[in-house]
């Protein structure tokens, strides 16, 4: 009893909270920042490997943003800016992991390997998700924010009650955080220790909303305490640190349980193609981001390290413009979009109803002569 | 609240007349005891085995890996579901009441419905969500909804409804093996009705409707609650010399449209009996086909027997708003019978 008439004890926060400062190993001028607790300098190949994603990806998200404007893709919601959260992220990874994106993150999926054409299905129009989930564990990407969140958290525990070695990567923005599911995912992930980290880019804006408006927390990562789970804040622009935060945090998933991730990064283009930024937000705001570019970053840490050279960024640099031309190519054709299919996946088995209402459907395109 | 029993995990036909939530009880151990990809979760469903008992005996029997409480969330519980399923289990959730599945609405439109769809196939749900729904128990507000229309126009989903203690047992089995979700909507009015007969998944499929009365006059056309109401309708009826066919729909979506063409384009009328509101309600596609389908044959038009179109009554003013035995009798006195007898 003498204890309810005593000061409430504080309890004990066993490392659970983030640091005040997003988490650097290369700073915006290409120097290595230290060894922050928590993080590890990966090694020169896997660096390597992430500098020539980056590109890789940038250059295809300039070409899905070009192919809006001739018609291309139905919309395109870039990622330029965010380069190092939608590489790291994927590369991070092992086969056996599953990755959940959201509609922002098709440079992630592409890293992760689905062929870009069939990543591109959704925004193309030729159907919804054009690619097999589990062909490299890949879930569909997710429209309805932070819908995506318990699936992630779903998945992990099955693996564990499998006895899988087998983690799950969420993507989720800034603006997720608020939606009820986030909150949902993030008490059932700790409840139940479940191998699945949470990666919140935190781009600034959900659409037009600045963070301000989003949220009274100091930072997204000091929401982790609440739920009970360790959580990390990082400079989302420096690849090197994301991919350390993301690999050591799936890598001990299966024994620690849930990690929540906020990397700070900035989304350098409007919303989609389709947005206009100049309505919410200062046009010069983006200059100081474009200053801490992930790739321009990365690429003079490795050049100062010696592993990079004119030869190898002049190869890299073609083989970006080859990956554009394939894309390029391969979309400039409608492709087949077949009504009968409409009804196909419905259910299991298509119901007498849908068999009825394909059939009409048919005939009445080939009355139409289609 | 049972008084039997609640586990006895064999399939075997029951000597005793079992309860509905008893047979529900036994078509979960049987497809936990058959296939060990079944799990069992949802509020209150481990230690105390549900809040009708639905669960009881359960996580002792199979362990709290495979039947277990969760957070109180129901959006978490079906998208953990959903990702569960993904990861090949057989998930079967338990909503705690209709009205307390609002919140897992999105999860159940947006992914648990269309996954298989969005992804051309590759992504099946094999998802059971059980939901006690309807009214008829003196329950308060947000106890009673009978929220079946939500799910039926919702394409994707597989919405079915057990009329007895034997059905129940049978299609949540058959539910449970089904590829697709299901949401299987259990009438709360029925968990404690009693039925002697054998537990066994021998019968009618997933998606048929059965004919519980044969008749030949009218067709009463219920699910879920109002089977036994029909049932004791068409008895009354028969006493002022109609002779009703009833029909328990069991499959809400896909609906069965041969077997109930068949009985309305016999019996020449039909009337469609659900506790929910009428206005936009499920009996409204149900009258909508069959005029479609059997315009020829019709003596009359079709009439449905609904709950009133206001939100779900306190419990001392229920009975207003629910079909009974009388208001069907009148209804059917309704449908034109110039050349009866």
């Amino acid at each position: 009893m003498t204890a309810l008439a005593g000061p409430i004890a504080m309890a004990d926060t066993g490392g659970l909270l983030p640091s005040a400062a997003p988490l650097q190993l290369i700073d915006p001028g290409g120097q290595a920042g230290g060894s922050p607790a928590g993080l590890t300098m990966p090694a020169p190949e896997i660096l390597l490997g992430l500098h020539r994603r980056m590109v890789l990806g940038r250059r295809f998200d300039t070409q899905a943003t070009a192919l809006t404007r001739q018609g291309r893709l139905a919309v395109y919601p870039s990622s330029r800016g965010q380069d190092a959260c939608q590489v790291a992220a994927a590369l991070a990874l092992r086969d056996q992991d599953w990755l959940f994106p959201t509609y922002r993150d098709t440079v992630a999926i592409v890293t992760r390997g689905v062929d870009p054409v069939e990543a591109l299905t959704l925004l193309r129009g030729d159907w919804h998700c054009g690619y097999d989930p589990y062909e490299h564990h890949v879930a569909p990407q997710c429209t309805p924010l932070a819908t995506n969140t318990p699936h992630a958290v779903g998945l992990a525990h099955a693996a564990r009650l499998r006895h899988a070695d087998q983690a799950a990567l969420v993507l989720l923005g800034d603006g997720a955080t608020s939606e009820g599911d986030t909150h949902e995912a993030l008490n059932f992930a700790a409840v139940w220790k479940a191998p699945v980290v949470f990666l919140v880019q935190n781009n600034g804006y959900a659409i037009s909303v600045p963070l301000a408006k989003q949220t009274a927390a100091p930072t997204l990562a000091a929401k982790g305490i609440g739920y009970g789970i360790p959580a990390l804040l990082i400079d989302g622009n420096d690849a090197a640190a994301v991919y350390s935060a993301v690999r050591t945090s799936i890598e001990q998933a299966a024994d620690r349980g849930p990690v929540l991730i906020e990397a700070v990064t900035y989304r350098v283009e409007a919303h989609t193609n389709a947005d206009d930024a100049g309505r919410y937000r200062p046009r010069d705001e983006a200059d100081a981001w474009l200053a801490r570019d992930p790739i321009t970053r990365l690429e003079t840490y490795l050049r100062a390290a010696g592993l990079l050279g004119d030869e190898a960024a002049a190869r890299l640099r073609d083989e970006a413009e080859q990956l554009a031309a394939s894309v390029r190519d391969r979309l400039s054709t409608d492709a087949d979009a077949d009504p009968a299919e409409l009804f196909a996946h419905v259910y299991a088995q298509p119901t007498a109803a849908l068999q009825r209402q394909r059939d009409a459907l048919l005939a009445e395109l080939a009355d139409a002569g289609q | 609240m049972l008084a039997e029993p609640a586990v006895t995990g064999s399939a075997a036909p029951a000597a005793a007349p079992v309860t509905m939530a008893v047979a529900l009880n036994r078509a979960l151990a049987d497809s936990l005891a058959a296939d060990d990809r079944v799990l069992v979760f949802g509020e209150d469903v481990g230690t105390l085995g549900g809040v009708f008992r639905i669960t009881d005996g359960l996580a002792a029997r199979f362990g709290e890996q495979r039947v277990f409480d969760t957070p109180l969330a129901e959006s978490g519980i079906l998208g953990t579901a959903i990702g569960m399923a993904m990861n090949g289990l057989v998930p079967v959730v338990e909503m705690q009441f209709d009205a307390f599945a609002y919140p897992a609405f999105e999860q159940v439109t947006s992914h648990l419905a269309k996954l298989r769809n969005r992804t051309r196939g590759r992504i099946g749900l094999p998802v059971v969500v059980r939901i006690p729904f309807g009214g008829g128990i003196g329950g308060v507000e947000h106890h009673c909804d009978s929220s079946e229309a939500y799910y039926t126009h919702t394409a994707g989903l597989r919405v079915v409804t057990p009329g007895s203690p034997a059905d129940a047992y049978r299609l949540l089995r058959q539910s449970i093996e089904c590829p697709d979700p299901v949401i299987f909507l259990e009438p709360k009015r029925c968990y404690w009705s009693r039925e002697q007969a054998a537990l066994t998944t021998a019968g009618p499929a997933i998606d048929q409707a059965v004919i519980r009365r044969p008749g030949q006059d009218v067709t009463l056309i219920a699910y879920g609650g109002m089977v036994a109401t029909a049932l004791e309708a068409a008895e009354a009826a028969a006493a002022e010399n109609w002779d009703a066919e009833v029909i328990d729909l069991r499959s809400l979506a896909p609906f069965d449209d041969a077997t109930v063409a068949e009985s309305v384009r016999r019996t020449g009328r039909a009337v469609v009996v659900h506790e929910a509101s009428g206005f936009g309600g499920y009996g409204a596609e149900v009258a909508a086909r069959l005029t479609e389908q059997c315009f020829h044959y019709l003596e009359a038009p079709i009439l449905r027997v609904t709950g009133l179109d206001i939100p779900y009554p306190p419990p001392r003013l229920e009975q207003h708003h629910l079909p009974s035995v009388d208001r069907i009798l009148d209804t059917i006195a309704r449908l034109q019978w110039d050349d009866h007898a």
